[in-house]
């Protein structure tokens, strides 16, 4: 992948990232002010399809966005392999998107 | 108050020697009342140090070869009034940052024009001296874009002034940039595709950290930081094949 490709990807993906944290932020804040139980929160991200689209879809983004992020401090800062770097951060990527969508599914799972 | 500088007030002139290893020797030089820092260097080379290296040819600002760095700050030495920039009576001259050091105020600066290859600034003509002469719209967006760039007269001041550079060996720069970046909005470049490559792979547009210092320090007022932001945008459009022609 060229090093244009992994800038516009970053790019577009911070642009989707954007409007999702500021959501995901502004979901917390009512959550925990509302004092919802976890049974209550629970039952809510179950019943729509809207919060495992919407987790989903910020999963995917922050496994494309923060690797690539990372491999550039990497780069500049450490006198690590350019390869090795880049083979660690697909790795990191990969990790991020499983280990996210697990958790994704963990708790919009019971979706019928 | 108008400064009415007797000729019998000198300045304290340090000035670096040697190369990697070397230290600032000290010259007393007549203050004049209308001086530039290279008029004190060629004086302090004339008078007291035959020896010393630097480089200067067009003393008005145009072939780019005058730059050092004064009181810390690079500066095209040509046009840098002694009054804008002295402190306290004293001035301090080195060679410019970022450039390996030949002998006291002269640098080698082959790294910093083979960087412009490296970033795509080769200009690839598309017709012969038998064709006619290709039209440019002078108020196109592209020529507006062009224009602003396009009086660089590569003093590597800007390339100095740079951290990223400082940090980064692989970082093309910010003029080499600029340089691409005018191509790419030249009409008459043959070769748009490879420019815009080169000015975005590894060590290109990407590297800039749009601090500014480039444009801070840039002697014709040119900002590389918007023409590198420009390869940016660019390179967005073209990813997302939204890039006019
Ligand atoms: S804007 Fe970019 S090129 Fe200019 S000084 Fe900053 S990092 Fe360097
Ligand atoms: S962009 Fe400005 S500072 Fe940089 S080389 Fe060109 S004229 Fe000098
Ligand atoms: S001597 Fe030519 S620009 Fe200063």
């Amino acid at each position: 992948m060229t090093e244009a490709r992994l800038f516009a990807l970053q790019r577009l993906s911070a642009m989707v990232l954007g409007p999702l944290v500021l959501v995901h932020l502004g979901v917390i804040l009512y959550a925990t002010r509302t004092g919802l139980t976890a049974d209550a929160l629970l039952e809510r991200t179950t019943s729509s399809v809207l919060w495992p689209v919407f987790y989903g879809l910020f999963v995917v983004m922050a496994a494309i966005h923060a690797p690539i992020g990372l491999r550039n401090v990497l780069r500049e800062w450490t006198p690590l392999p350019d390869r090795l770097v880049d083979w660690a951060m697909a790795a990191f990527a990969l990790i991020l998107l499983v280990m996210g969508l697990r958790a994704v599914w963990a708790v919009t799972g019971g979706v019928s | 108050m108008k400064d009415m500088t007797p000729e019998t007030d000198t300045l304290e002139v340090r000035i670096w020697r040697g190369r990697d290893e070397g230290r600032f020797e000290t010259y007393e030089v007549p203050a004049r009342e209308n001086q530039t820092v290279l008029d004190v260097v060629s004086e302090v080379q004339r008078h007291h140090e035959p020896a010393l290296a630097y480089r200067f040819a067009c003393r008005v600002g145009v072939c780019g070869s005058c730059a050092m760095t004064v009181n810390g700050k690079p500066r095209w030495t040509c046009r840098t009034h002694v009054q804008k920039v002295v402190d306290g009576g004293a001035l301090t001259i080195e060679p410019l940052r970022n450039m390996p050091r030949i002998k006291d105020l002269a640098t080698d600066m082959t790294d910093f024009f083979d960087k412009w290859h490296r970033a795509g600034g080769r200009f690839e003509g598309t017709r012969t001296r038998h064709d006619p002469i290709q039209p440019v719209d002078p108020e196109s967006r592209a020529r507006k874009n062009a224009n602003a760039g396009i009086e660089c007269i590569n003093c590597a001041v800007c390339y100095a002034a740079c951290d990223v550079v400082a940090w980064d060996d692989d970082y093309v720069g910010p003029a080499a940039l600029n340089r691409a970046w005018t191509l790419l909005n030249d009409e008459k470049h043959g070769d748009q595709r490879g420019t815009l490559d080169a000015a975005t792979a590894a060590g290109g547009c990407g590297s800039c950290h749009t601090q500014g210092s480039c444009m801070k320090h840039c002697p014709v007022g040119i900002s590389p930081t918007r023409s590198i932001a420009g390869i940016k945008r660019m390179s967005l459009m073209d990813f997302l094949n939204m890039r006019g022609k």
